[in-house]
């Protein structure tokens, strides 16, 4: 494991007369060797403050944050520093220094780190290429436009050569086309360096797009965590839930929601969704169904969506049978290995 | 018009007035500039908090800042002769003077770097940069051009001073103005001396805006 945080607590005291703030709460979380983790909540959820312990910017009550095997909580002042030479960062924005060049500014965490100036040279110039900027050494950061500077911020966090780039926020100031390319640039940048990205956004399409794994917070917890492609299948939590419905259309019309009771109704049938994953998505399940049980199924609703290169689908139907037909079907989907979910029961369009 | 004895007491005053201005006011930031940063650095929530530190130094920051100028240069004469051998004439004036900038140029440079954006401070602290790194790396530099503004402001504020100092003997334009001027009634040796004040204080400030818009970085056009 590239980064294990182990029970993290995070308590800010009591400002006056208010009670103490809890920012962080029981989080565990581990991220692997080269992959991009993304954690995800709305403003105040504590994602900021959490990204910000793996290099001990904010330090945590409580609890233990390893990074490629070393215990950061328990390093020195100087030792610290120097294990933050391998953890890079960027931001929300940006943060570079007005008063340096593009070159200046990338060179800056190794002029920190005392390298002379010739290996300077040699490792930011490749570095420029690599974002696309070598033509903008000598500009000023006035002189860029937003993804501009996301790309000095990112050959900056690179230059020293780091295992770990920690992203605040990093597409959150750009518009939707640049934010787009820096995604690629980062998942380019993951797959070639095999870097480890962890990074933070409200934004869900940010981890539709390059996330391998995904964390989602809520209150200064950990409420739910996963691979991507699973936790959109299969979202557990209502917050979840939120975050995914707008990008995979796992709703329905409301024209049929309005026929939907949470209890079954005289003469009502029950609503099922049925997710299909990966491979199950191509596979006859459903025409198998019908044959098998003799169960009719009314399809309401279906969608299939794209995560991670692997298609993801929603299938609403209304199934026509008596109840012990409908647990049978629910029993061989769940064999099947698919997702299936009573939605409610459909009152008759005429009741 | 002016006599040729006068216009060369008028140059001698010059030379005096900037001899003063420039020699406190370069101590004066030698002293003012590390002041400043090391009360932006301990500051509540700053890199470096030691509010006891903060609070004693803004202490005697403040006491200077808040005497008055004519008061300030009677009140320390003793320590000016300690400083300068003499009480009297533009060696002892540039004392008080320095007194007075460093505590001023100061506030102003720890103003210029609590404006910096703390963002950078912690993208500089994330790349490993010690304290030290990030006030010579980070803080200055980008502090620069309202530094330059601050300490054109202050050497303004030190021509009207050592104007001042010519009350008690200090040399220079104001006190030029007031021996020919005031005291043996010449307005014109009064008017000549304003003049001279006004297109002097013109050229500071300019040329302070000039060295300012070159090392802003901020606002180029893209």
């Amino acid at each position: 494991m590239m980064i294990t945080l182990t029970n993290l607590q995070k308590t800010y005291p009591s400002r006056g007369a208010g009670a103490p703030v809890q920012a962080l709460s029981d989080i565990d979380l581990t991220v692997a060797r080269g992959e991009i983790f993304g954690i995800i909540g709305r403003s105040g959820a504590g994602k900021s403050t959490l990204l910000r312990t793996i290099n001990l910017l904010e330090s945590p009550t409580s609890g233990s944050v390893q990074v490629d095997g070393v215990e950061i909580t328990a390093l020195s002042a100087r030792e610290l520093r120097d294990t933050r030479h391998s953890i890079g960062m960027i931001f929300q924005h940006f943060n570079l220094l007005s008063s340096r060049t593009v070159f200046d500014n990338v060179a800056l965490p190794l002029e920190l780190a005392g390298v002379d100036k010739a290996t300077i040279r040699q490792t930011v110039e490749p570095l420029l290429d690599l974002v696309g900027l070598a033509d903008k050494r000598d500009r000023y950061p006035a002189e860029l436009s937003g993804g501009q500077k996301q790309r000095v911020g990112i050959a900056r966090a690179l230059a020293s050569k780091p295992k770990v780039l920690l992203s605040d926020e990093a597409t959150s100031a750009l518009d939707p086309e640049t934010t787009t390319q820096i995604l690629h640039l980062l998942a380019d940048i993951n797959r070639r360096l095999g870097l480890t990205i962890v990074l933070i956004t409200h934004e869900i399409g940010v981890i539709k797009e390059i996330c391998h794994k995904v964390a989602v917070m809520e209150a200064g917890r950990i409420i739910e965590q996963g691979p991507v492609f699973d936790i959109f299948a299969h979202p557990s939590h209502p917050t979840t839930r939120s975050f995914i419905d707008p990008v995979i259309n796992r709703g329905i019309p409301d024209g049929l929601r309005a026929r939907l009771s949470p209890t079954p109704q005289p003469g009502s049938n029950p609503v099922l969704r049925i997710t299909f994953t990966g491979e199950k998505a191509t596979s006859p399940v459903i025409s198998a169904i019908s044959r098998k049980l003799n169960l009719d199924l009314n399809i309401w609703h279906g969608q299939i969506d794209e995560i991670q290169g692997a298609p993801f689908g929603t299938l609403v139907v209304e199934a026509l049978g008596d109840a012990t037909a409908v647990e049978a079907a629910i029993s061989l989907l769940h064999v099947n290995h698919l997702g299936v979910e009573v939605l409610g029961h459909a009152v008759p369009a005429n009741h | 018009m002016l006599s040729p004895q006068i216009i060369d007491l008028l140059i001698k005053a010059l030379i005096d007035t900037l001899h003063m201005v420039a020699v406190s006011g370069a101590i004066g930031t030698l002293i003012g500039l590390p002041i400043g940063v090391a009360l932006a650095v301990t500051g509540r929530g700053e890199l470096l908090q030691n509010l006891l530190f903060n609070r004693i130094v803004g202490a005697v920051v403040n006491m200077t800042r808040s005497t008055p100028f004519i008061i300030l240069v009677v009140a320390i004469i003793p320590f000016t002769r300690l400083i300068a051998g003499t009480s009297i004439g533009t060696g002892a004036a540039i004392v008080p003077l320095t007194v007075a900038a460093a505590p001023f140029i100061a506030r102003i440079v720890e103003n210029a770097i609590r404006e910096v954006d703390r963002g950078l401070i912690e993208a500089a602290q994330a790349m490993g940069a010690t304290p030290l790194q990030i006030v010579t790396k980070v803080l200055l530099p980008e502090a620069l051009p309202a530094i330059v503004m601050g300490l054109t402001l202050s050497a303004v504020s030190l021509i009207g001073y050592s104007a001042m100092v010519g009350a008690v003997g200090g040399g220079g334009l104001g006190d030029l103005g007031i021996r020919y001027g005031y005291q043996r009634f010449l307005p014109e040796v009064m008017l000549a001396v304003v003049l001279v004040l006004i297109v002097l204080v013109q050229i500071v400030q300019s040329s302070g805006d000039w060295i300012a818009r070159r090392v802003n970085k901020r606002h180029l056009k893209v």
